[in-house]
C-alpha cells in the first residue's frame, strides 16, 4: 500500500511537463552556480560581438568602393600604437573581471559540502549507472533517489564488467576504496574487466564530472524540489553511449525515507506457480551476475551483484537498461531474449532460453517489488 | 660550388633517374615544390568531399529523434573518421599545400630547401590517408573518436584504433619532416634584403605553424605509439589494473591537440592578413602587432591543453590555472581581430570572392573565439563541456574560420596558380550559400548544447525537446553540400577558359605576383632584391609629398618585375632567359621510401612479414636518396 | 643567392649564402634534434609518472646491475670523445684518421647497443618484460627509442665509413660528418639524462601497488 503511493507519486512527478536535460535550468543551487556565471558572461560575449561584428558591418558599408567614384587609393595607413594598447589592454581588463568570479566558484564547487550531507558511490559501467548508499546499504540501478534540500556528495567511480570488489553497501570498504579497480590483495585482477571514461550528468542539479578508472572524483548535487531529473552520460564509452541514462528522483524528505526503508527489505520470498519456476531459472543462471538481497544462489551463497544491476526492487523503478526502456513485460521479455538487438555490444549473454522460460522470468521479476 | 659526378648507386640498378617535368607521370617523380602543393590541394580536396558526405550521413541519422538509420557501430565510426578526416587529411593538408606552393614564391626563392623530402612529405601523408581509409574494408574503421580516449581506445576490440595509431604515426612523420623543410626555407631561403620583418605575414604564420608542428607532434607521436603498444603487445601504459593512468592518454593527447588548432587556424588567418590589404588597397593595419599575436598565440598555446579536461578531475589549482592561461591567450587573438578592423577602416572596399571570404572568415572566428572564451568560466564549462555547445565553438573557428580563409586563398591564389580566373558569379554564390549554410547548421548547435544534448550520440529521444533545431542543423549541411557542388562546377569550368592569365590581376602586394601566373619551374627570372615589406606595392606605387599614393611609370624610379636589381651570379640564378637555371631533378625515392610505411603498418595488424618487406621498401628508398645527387 | 645543392653522399658545400648564415642542414638538424628533444620529454615524462606505480614485481631495485650499466654508459660517452676526433681529423683534410674514428665510434655505439641486448635479455630472464608491469611497460618503450636512436646513428657512422673509401669524404665536405656528430651527441646526451633519471635515481616507494 505505502509502495503503491510511493510509486503514485514517483509516476505523478515523472509526468511533470519539464523533464528536460537543459543547462538553462537549473533546479538546485550546484547547477544555479554554473548557472549564474554563464548569464553574465554570456551578455558581456553579446556584447562584444554587437560591438565587433557592428564596427565589421559598418565598415564594409562605409568604406565599399562605389561604382561612380573615381579610384583612389587610400593613405597607406600602417597602424597606430595607441589603440593596439587600448585593445590589448582592455580585453585584458573585461577577461579579468570574468576570471575573479570563475576562480571562486572552481574553489566552491571543488569543496566538499558539510552539514547534512547525503553520501551515494555512483559506478559507471558500460552502459548503466548503478547507485551505491553505503549508510543506507541499499544497492540499486538508473534511478539515483535523492531527499530535496539536502547537498547529494557523489563518488564516481567506472568499473568494468565483474569488478570484484563487493561495493560499501554490501559489506565492502568504504569510499573511496569503492573506486578500487584493483582486486584485494591476492586476487588476480582478470575480473576488472573494461573500465572506461564515463561522465556523470544531471544538468538540472549540477555540472558534470567525468568518472575515470584510475581517480576518484567526487561531484555535489542538490534539488531544491521533487520532481524526476534527466541524465545521461556525456564522455563517449563505447558503442552504447547514446543509451547510458539515468533519472533523479527527487523527494521530500519524508518521502525519500520511506523510499530507503522499501529499498532496505529483503524481496519477498513467496513466489507461486510460474514466477516459481521462473525463479529457479534465475538461479541458475542470472545470480551470476545478478543480485537480489534475501535470496541465496545454487550453491548457498548470497547473491552478490557481479556485473549487473541489483534486481531486489526492480518493479519500484520506472525505467531499466540505461533507463532508456519502460520496466514492463514486453521490454524485460525482449531484453532477457536477445539482449544484443536491444543494446549494441551488451555484455550480458544470451542464455537461449525458450519464450515459456522468458516468461515465468519475467513472472519472477515481477515479484521483485 | 664542387659537384660530385660520380654515378650514384642505385640497389638493384633498376631505376634511371627521371628527368620529366611535364607529363601525367612526371607528378609521381617531382620535386617541384609548385607541383607538391597543388597535390596537396588536390588531395586534401577529395578528403573534403568524402569527410563533407560522412558528416551529412550524421546528419541524416540525426535530423530526427529516435532514428535508426544508422546503428550505433557505424555512427560511431562516422563521427570518428569524420573528426579524423578534417583535421589531419583536410585542414592541415589544404593549410601545406598553401604553405608549400607559395612560402618559396612569397620569400622570392626557388623552392623550399629540401624538395625531395618536400615530396616524401605529400607521399607519406597520401599513403597515411589511404591506409586510415582502407580500414572500412579491412575489419572497421576506427570508431573511438578522433581523440581517442583510453582505456576505450585501447580495449575496444575492433581493429580500427590499431589504424587509427598507425595511419596518424605516418601522417605525423609527414607533417615533421615538412615542419623542419618549410622552417628551414623560410629562415634560410629568403631573398637579399627580405629580412624577418619585411616577410609578409602569411609567411611568419607559416614559420610559426611549422614550429608548433615541430614541437606538438613528439608527443602525440608517443602517445600513439603507447596506445599502439597497449593495444598490439600488450603493454601497460593506459591499463587502471597494472598502474597505469588513461589520464596520461589525455595529457599526451591534448599536449599535442591544443596547439594543433592553431596549426589548422593561423594558415587561414595569415591567408586573411594578405587578402585584406589588397583588397582594402592599403597595408595591413599594425603588421608587428599582427606577427607577435601569431608568435605569442604559439607559445602559450603550449600552456592552455588541460582546458580540453576541466571535468577530468584534475584539481581546482590545475583548472584554475588553466583557466587563466585560456582567458590570457584571447588578448592576443583579439589584437589580431582588431588590427583586420583597422585595414578594413578607411580603405576603399572591393569585394571580390577572396574579400568576401576573408570578411565571413572575420565574422565567423569572433563568434567562435567568443563562445570559446565562454568555456574558459570553468564552471560553467562542466555544463557546456561534451555537449554540442562545444561542437558548435570549434565548427566556427575551424568552419567559419580556417575553411573559410582557406576557401578565400583558393579563389584569390587560383589565377596564380592556373592561370585562369574562378568565375565571381559562381563565387559569390560560392560564398553566400556556404556562409548561410553554415551558420544554419552550427548556429542551432549552440541551443542543442545548451538545452542537454550531449555529443558523440547516436540518437536522442523524442522527449527531451530537441528536435526542431536538429532538423535545422539538417538542412543547413545540405546548403553547405549544394554550395560545394557551387564550387566543383565553378573550379571544373574554369579550366574551360584559355591559359592566359596576367602576373598581378589583383594589383597585389607580395612577390608571387611578381612572376608570371601560372610561375616558371625555377618561379623567378631574376631572384628580386627586396627593400621594404610589400615590396612589389612599392615598385609599382610611390607616395607623394602630399602624403598621396600615385603609380610609378613603367620603367621610371621604380623597379619593375623583370627589370629589377637581381641578385648576383653564383649558385642558381642565371640570368635572362633562365634556361641556365638549374633546378633539382625529379626522383622516385621520396615515393618508394613513403611507400614502405604503410606496408609496416599492415604488417602490424595482419602478418609481421610485412613489417620487414616494408622497412626494406623503406630503407631502399632512403639509401637510393641519400646516394643520388639533387640534380644530375 | 641560396645554392640548392645538397643531399647527404655528394658533397655539401660550406660556403652557400643563407639568410641566416648558418648551412641550411645544420639548421634543420639542430630543428630536428629539437623536436626530438620533446620526443625524449614524453617518454621520460611517461616513466617519472609509472614510478612506483606498478602493482606487481619485478621492481628497478630488482633487476637493475648499476655498475654494469656505468660500464656501458661510460662507452657510450667515449663514442662521443671519438667523433669529435673524427670531425677535427676531416676538417683538417685527415681523411684516414678521421675513417680510423668514424670506425671506433661505430663501434663503440655497437658495444653500447650490445651492452643494451646483454642487460635486457638479463632481465627478461628474471622476469621482467613489457607486458609485466608498467615499470617493464615504460622502461622498454624509453629505452627501446633511445637504442633505436643509436642504431640508426651507427648506420650513418658506418655508411660514412664506406663512403670514405670511396673518396666521397672529404675536407669540403666535413659538414656532413658534423651532422652526424650532431646528432650522435644528442643521443648520447639523451641517455646522460635516462641513466640520471631511470638508474640513479631512486625510487622512493618500489612498488606499493597503485
Amino acid at each position: 500500500m505505502v509502495l503503491g503511493l510511493v510509486a503514485l507519486a514517483v509516476v505523478a512527478v515523472a509526468c511533470a511537463p519539464n523533464a528536460t536535460q537543459s543547462t538553462l535550468e537549473p533546479k538546485g543551487p550546484y547547477a544555479q552556480k554554473s548557472y549564474d556565471l554563464f548569464v553574465p558572461v554570456f551578455w558581456v560575449a553579446v556584447g562584444i560581438f554587437v560591438i565587433v561584428e557592428g564596427l565589421l558591418l559598418l565598415f564594409v558599408i562605409r568604406y565599399r568602393h562605389r561604382k561612380n567614384q573615381t579610384a583612389r587609393i587610400p593613405a597607406q595607413v600602417h597602424g597606430n600604437t595607441r589603440l593596439e594598447i587600448a585593445w590589448t589592454i582592455l580585453p585584458t581588463l573585461i577577461l579579468a573581471g570574468v576570471a575573479v568570479p570563475t576562480i571562486a566558484t572552481i574553489w566552491d564547487l571543488a569543496a566538499k559540502p558539510t552539514g547534512d550531507v547525503l553520501e551515494v558511490n555512483v559506478l559507471a559501467h558500460q552502459w548503466w549507472w548503478e547507485f551505491d548508499y553505503p549508510d543506507q546499504k541499499i544497492l540499486t540501478a538508473n534511478e539515483l533517489h535523492i531527499p530535496t534540500g539536502r547537498p547529494v556528495y557523489v563518488t564516481l567511480c567506472a568499473v568494468g564488467f565483474g569488478y570484484g570488489t563487493p561495493v560499501p553497501s554490501q559489506g565492502g570498504p568504504p569510499a573511496p576504496n569503492a573506486c578500487q579497480t584493483g582486486p584485494p590483495d591476492g586476487q588476480p585482477p582478470a575480473a576488472i574487466g573494461a573500465a572506461v571514461i564515463h561522465s556523470f550528468w544531471v544538468p538540472e542539479l549540477a555540472g558534470t564530472q567525468d568518472v575515470v578508472p584510475d581517480l576518484t572524483n567526487h561531484l555535489t548535487i542538490q534539488a531544491d524540489e521533487p520532481g524526476v531529473y534527466e541524465g545521461q552520460c556525456k564522455e563517449f564509452c563505447g558503442l552504447s553511449h547514446a543509451y547510458m541514462k539515468f533519472k533523479v528522483v527527487a523527494h521530500t524528505p519524508a518521502d525519500f525515507e520511506r523510499w530507503v526503508a522499501e529499498q532496505q527489505a529483503p524481496a519477498s520470498p513467496d513466489v507461486s506457480g510460474d514466477a516459481a519456476a521462473g525463479k529457479e531459472i534465475f538461479l541458475q543462471t542470472c545470480t551470476a551476475c545478478h543480485a537480489v538481497a534475501g535470496l541465496e544462489t545454487a550453491n548457498g551463497q548470497p547473491a552478490i551483484a557481479n556485473g549487473g544491476p541489483n534486481l531486489t526492487h526492480l518493479m519500484s523503478r520506472q525505467c531499466f537498461r540505461g533507463c532508456t526502456l519502460e520496466v514492463n513485460d514486453e521490454n524485460l521479455a525482449r531484453w532477457i531474449a536477445d539482449p544484443r538487438s536491444v543494446e549494441a555490444g551488451s555484455f550480458m549473454p544470451d542464455y537461449g532460453l525458450t519464450s515459456d522460460q522468458i516468461d515465468q522470468v519475467v513472472a519472477f521479476l515481477n515479484t521483485l517489488e | 660550388m664542387a659537384s660530385v659526378s660520380v654515378p650514384a648507386e642505385r640497389p638493384g640498378g633498376l631505376l634511371r633517374r627521371p628527368h620529366a617535368t611535364t607529363g601525367w607521370w612526371s607528378w609521381f617523380t617531382t620535386v617541384d615544390h609548385k607541383k607538391i602543393g597543388i597535390l596537396y590541394g588536390i588531395t586534401a580536396f577529395g578528403f573534403f568531399l568524402i569527410g563533407g558526405s560522412e558528416a551529412l550521413l550524421i546528419r541524416v541519422q540525426l535530423a530526427r529523434p529516435d532514428q535508426t538509420f544508422l546503428e550505433p557501430a557505424v555512427y560511431n565510426e562516422l563521427f570518428t573518421m569524420h573528426g579524423i578526416t578534417m583535421v589531419f587529411l583536410v585542414v592541415m593538408p589544404l593549410s601545406a599545400a598553401f604553405f608549400n606552393y607559395l612560402l618559396p614564391l612569397m620569400i622570392g626563392a626557388r623552392d623550399v630547401v629540401f624538395p625531395r623530402l618536400n615530396a616524401f612529405s605529400y607521399w607519406a601523408f597520401l599513403f597515411a590517408g589511404l591506409f586510415i581509409y582502407s580500414s572500412w574494408f579491412l575489419g572497421g574503421a576506427p570508431n573511438g573518436g578522433w581523440f581517442g580516449y583510453a582505456p576505450n581506445s585501447v580495449t575496444d576490440p575492433s581493429v580500427g584504433m590499431t589504424f587509427y595509431a598507425i595511419g596518424l604515426l605516418i601522417a605525423g612523420i609527414a607533417s615533421t619532416v615538412s615542419a623542419v623543410n618549410l622552417a628551414v626555407t623560410v629562415l634560410n631561403m629568403r631573398a637579399p634584403g627580405m629580412t624577418l620583418f619585411r616577410m609578409p605575414v602569411f609567411v611568419w604564420m607559416g614559420l610559426v605553424v611549422q614550429l608548433l608542428l615541430a614541437f606538438s607532434l613528439p608527443v602525440i607521436t608517443i602517445g600513439l605509439t603507447e596506445l599502439l603498444f597497449d593495444r598490439l603487445f600488450g603493454t601497460h601504459f593506459f591499463d587502471v589494473a597494472a598502474g597505469g593512468s588513461p589520464v596520461l592518454w589525455q595529457h599526451l593527447f591534448w599536449l599535442f591537440g591544443h596547439p594543433e588548432v592553431y596549426i589548422l587556424v593561423l594558415p587561414a588567418m595569415g591567408i586573411v592578413s594578405e587578402i585584406l590589404p589588397v583588397f582594402a588597397r592599403k597595408p595591413l593595419f599594425g603588421y608587428q602587432f599582427i606577427v607577435f599575436s601569431g608568435i605569442a598565440i604559439g607559445f602559450i598555446g603550449f600552456g592552455v591543453w588541460a582546458h580540453h579536461m576541466f571535468a577530468v578531475g584534475l584539481g581546482p589549482v590545475a583548472n584554475t590555472a588553466f583557466a587563466v592561461s585560456t582567458m590570457i591567450i584571447a588578448i592576443p587573438t583579439g589584437v589580431k581581430i582588431f588590427n583586420w578592423l583597422g585595414t578594413l577602416w578607411n580603405g576603399d572596399l572591393r569585394f571580390a570572392t577572396p574579400m568576401l571570404f576573408s570578411i565571413g572568415f572575420i565574422a565567423m572566428f569572433v563568434i567562435g573565439g567568443l563562445s570559446g572564451v565562454t568555456h574558459a568560466v570553468v564552471p560553467s564549462d562542466y555544463q557546456q563541456t561534451d555537449t554540442y555547445y562545444i561542437v558548435a565553438h570549434f565548427h566556427y573557428v575551424l568552419f567559419g574560420g580556417a575553411i573559410f580563409g582557406l576557401f578565400g586563398g583558393i579563389y584569390y591564389w587560383w589565377p596564380k596558380v592556373f592561370g585562369r580566373m574562378l568565375s565571381e558569379t559562381w563565387g559569390k554564390l560560392n560564398f553566400w550559400l556556404m556562409l548561410i549554410g553554415f551558420n544554419m547548421t552550427f548556429g542551432p548547435m549552440h541551443i542543442l548544447g545548451l538545452q542537454g544534448m550531449p555529443r558523440r550520440i547516436q540518437s536522442y529521444p523524442a522527449s527531451l525537446g530537441l528536435s526542431f533545431w536538429n532538423m535545422v542543423s539538417s538542412i543547413g549541411a545540405f546548403v553547405i553540400a549544394i554550395s560545394v557542388l557551387v564550387f566543383l562546377i565553378n573550379a571544373i569550368s574554369s579550366f574551360r577558359k584559355p591559359k592566359q592569365m596576367e602576373a598581378d590581376p589583383w594589383d597585389a602586394r607580395t612577390l608571387e605576383w611578381a612572376t608570371s601566373s601560372p610561375p616558371p619551374e625555377y618561379n623567378f627570372e631574376e631572384i628580386p632584391v627586396v627593400h621594404s615589406l610589400d615590396d612589389l606595392w612599392h615598385r609599382k606605387y610611390a607616395e607623394t609629398e602630399g602624403g598621396r599614393v600615385v603609380p610609378v611609370a613603367a620603367g621610371g624610379s621604380g623597379e619593375t618585375p623583370s627589370a629589377g636589381e637581381h641578385a648576383g651570379g653564383d649558385g642558381g640564378a642565371g640570368h635572362g632567359a633562365g634556361h641556365a637555371i638549374h633546378m633539382p631533378s625529379p626522383s622516385y625515392f621520396p615515393l618508394i621510401a613513403a611507400a614502405g610505411f604503410p606496408i609496416v603498418g599492415y604488417g602490424l595488424i595482419f602478418g609481421r612479414p610485412a613489417i620487414v618487406l616494408g622497412l626494406v621498401i623503406t630503407l631502399a628508398g632512403f639509401f637510393g636518396w641519400a646516394m643520388e645527387p639533387s640534380s644530375e | 643567392m641560396a645554392s640548392l645543392e645538397h643531399s647527404v653522399a655528394p658533397p655539401v658545400s660550406d660556403h652557400a649564402a643563407t639568410s641566416t648564415g648558418l648551412p641550411s642542414l645544420k639548421l634543420a638538424m639542430w630543428l630536428f634534434l629539437a623536436s626530438d628533444c620533446l620526443l625524449f620529454g614524453a617518454l621520460i615524462s611517461t616513466y617519472v609518472l609509472y614510478r612506483g606505480a606498478s602493482t606487481t614485481g619485478p621492481f628497478p631495485a630488482d633487476v637493475f646491475d648499476i655498475p654494469f650499466t656505468s660500464v656501458s654508459s661510460f662507452v657510450l660517452l667515449a663514442s662521443s670523445l671519438t667523433m669529435v676526433l673524427a670531425l677535427a681529423a676531416i676538417q683538417r683534410g685527415d681523411v684516414g684518421r678521421s675513417r680510423v674514428w668514424l670506425l671506433a665510434t661505430a663501434l663503440l655505439g655497437m658495444a653500447f647497443l650490445g651492452g643494451q641486448v646483454y642487460e635486457f635479455t638479463s632481465f627478461v630472464r628474471e622476469g621482467l618484460t613489457l607486458k609485466t608491469n608498467v615499470f617493464g611497460t615504460s622502461f622498454y618503450v624509453l629505452t627501446g627509442f633511445h637504442g633505436t636512436h643509436v642504431a640508426v646513428g651507427v648506420l650513418m657512422l658506418l655508411t660514412l665509413f664506406t663512403l670514405s673509401f670511396a673518396g666521397k669524404i672529404t675536407q669540403d665536405s666535413a659538414m656532413t660528418v658534423e651532422l652526424v656528430g650532431l646528432y650522435w651527441h644528442f643521443v648520447d646526451i639523451v641517455w646522460i639524462v635516462i641513466f640520471t633519471v631511470v638508474y640513479l635515481i631512486p625510487t622512493g616507494n618500489p612498488g606499493a601497488g597503485g
